[in-house]
């Protein structure tokens, strides 16, 4: 007779002999795994960019759009500003207490110019501009909004990059005294963004002061932000303090959080999903009829501006880097 | 349902009749349909003027409210057996099923809202999505497993299925925790809302396991 007690087990639970005798060296594989991961990651580094000139025609076909733009009142109540707060209409509702003026952006890295320079002298003598740009946040929503601004490229060339300058990187600030949702580390603050040095010389890369002729408001990044059209909205880093040159791809915010689901490029493409949702299609947040029935548009690749900027990722695998 | 030990379907419970009962059933049912019928009055005001009631995005602003209502009535009606043991108000039990159904309805609500609202004419889309992203096919399973009790629900069915209409009710657990999981895993990063229905129901179901494990001591001690 069996004794009751024995417990049965599954033979689909029972080790197998090969993989009891070899335990040590697996779990010695096991521990060593994180540190191996992340040696590949520092060597996998992206190609060099491929020499890509935008003509000035090819650039200005991308300054504008005829699509129906988003009103004020979206484009200012629906913002993603973790600063103040994880909800759409948290950045627009919390009190007034970000201090714009003065403000001044620190300029360092791999420049012959580097320093602390104040908003007016870093936009000096350089046009304010209109662009109509489309704007496709990674959630899958996307609006059309009026820019005023200055091209990016004008501002890098006054700090004089040199030939180490590889990437630039962006900071916002963060000051818990004026931004309420510093207190919760939603994000390992401060937000840092990144865009390679051909991707800030872009024409169509643009820093931006205002939005429909009007002083950019503190939930949609005052007094000065980056809209980078092509890429996923939060690559369009907002309230900016400091600008480095950097030799090395530079560790960016949402990137760091959760590297699987954010890349460093994050450029708009709907043949590349977001692992949690699809980008094919996207809610457009635009004009002023009811959006209760209004259907999905087709997600383009590059946002629309594939002419202007696909060049510049020539023999890329966009797959390998999002 | 639940933790009865002797037969798990109440063989007719007794009514304890009279005007409050009614009264405040009907109080129940006008609390329960309120959220549905703002957000209706919303939706009517946003569809003849498009106002910006429900925000720049009024598809994601529906989906989200439905989706939360249906969670906090499925926690609402979790929470009715340990508040009738532990206020020792047995009319409490009058309400569970009421709150199960509406947590149905909103939960219904909330996937007519993504499939008609949302995924509009890419219907093409919608295997994919249930298949391949974690949330959606958390939320999906969820919503299926609420259809068969919603069904069984009726005095009818309860009788038809005698002790296994409890078993087949303790489906609500799981659906619990998937309806939790769906709410965490569409989070981008800041979980502490759905952390907050994660703990309530963690002590919901806590409760009950304790219960269950006392009972078990009690038993085994015999």
């Amino acid at each position: 007779m069996r004794p009751p007690s024995l417990p049965r087990i599954p033979a689909s639970e029972i080790t197998d002999e090969a993989v009891y005798r070899d335990r040590r060296r697996l779990l010695g594989m096991l521990a060593a795994s994180p540190v191996l991961g992340l040696a590949g990651c520092a060597e996998a580094e992206p190609p060099p960019p491929p020499r890509a000139r935008t003509s000035t025609a090819q650039a200005r076909a991308g300054f504008s759009t005829d699509e129906e733009p988003t009103r004020y009142e979206d484009a200012t109540t629906y913002n993603n500003f973790y600063e103040f707060g994880t909800n759409k209409d948290d950045p627009s509702r919390a009190p007034r207490t970000l201090r714009t003026s003065p403000w001044s952006v620190l300029v360092d890295g791999e420049c012959a110019r580097p320093g602390t320079i104040g908003l007016e002298d870093l936009l000096r003598g350089i046009a304010v501009e209109e662009r109509i740009y489309r704007l496709r946040c990674v959630e899958g929503w996307s609006m059309v909004i009026p820019w005023n601004g200055v091209p990016l490229a004008d501002v890098l060339r006054r700090f004089e990059p040199t030939s180490k300058a590889k990437y630039v990187a962006f900071t916002t600030l963060a000051d818990p005294r004026q931004m309420p949702g510093i207190r919760y580390r939603s994000i390992d603050w401060p937000y840092r963004e990144g865009l390679r040095i051909d991707e800030a010389m872009h024409p169509l890369a643009l820093l931006a002061t205002g939005l429909y002729g009007k002083p950019l408001p503190q939930q949609n990044g005052a007094p000065l932000r980056l809209v980078v059209p092509w890429k996923y909205g939060f690559k369009s880093i907002k309230s900016i303090v400091a600008i480095r040159f950097t030799e090395r791809m530079p560790k960016t915010a949402w990137n760091e959080l959760q590297p699987s689901e954010y890349g460093f490029f994050a450029n708009v493409n709907p043949a590349v999903d977001h692992p949690r949702w699809s980008q094919k299609t996207e809610r457009r947040i635009a004009g002023t009829k009811s959006r209760l029935f209004a259907a999905r548009i087709p997600t383009q690749p590059f946002n629309g501006y594939a002419e202007q900027v696909a060049a510049l990722y020539a023999g890329m695998d966009l797959r390998k880097w999002y | 349902m639940v933790l009865s030990r002797a037969p798990a379907a109440p063989a007719r419970p007794r009514r304890s009749s009279g005007a409050g009962l009614v009264a405040a059933k009907a109080a129940a049912h006008a609390l329960a349909l309120a959220p549905a019928a703002w957000l209706g009055w919303q939706m009517a005001q946003v569809w003849r003027t498009g106002g910006d009631m429900l925000g720049a995005d009024p598809v994601a602003e529906i989906e989200h409210r439905t989706g939360l209502w249906a969670l906090r009535l499925l926690l609402l009606t979790l929470a009715i057996t340990p508040l009738r043991r532990l206020s020792g108000q047995p009319v409490l039990l009058q309400f569970r099923r009421m709150l199960g159904l509406y947590a149905f309805f909103y939960a219904c609500l909330h996937l007519c809202a993504y499939l008609v609202l949302d995924l509009g004419g890419y219907w093409t889309q919608l295997f994919g999505e249930i298949a391949k992203r974690p949330y959606i096919t958390v939320g999906f399973l969820a919503w299926l497993l609420l259809v068969p009790l919603a069904v069984t629900s009726t005095r009818g069915w309860m009788r038809r299925l005698g002790r296994r209409w409890g078993q087949l009710h303790r489906a609500v657990y799981a659906i619990g925790v998937l309806a939790v999981l769906h709410f965490w895993w569409l989070v981008k990063s800041d979980i502490r809302e759905p952390a907050l229905y994660a703990g309530i129901l963690a002590l919901l179901l806590g409760w009950r396991l304790v219960l269950r494990l006392r009972a078990n001591r009690t038993t085994a001690a015999h």
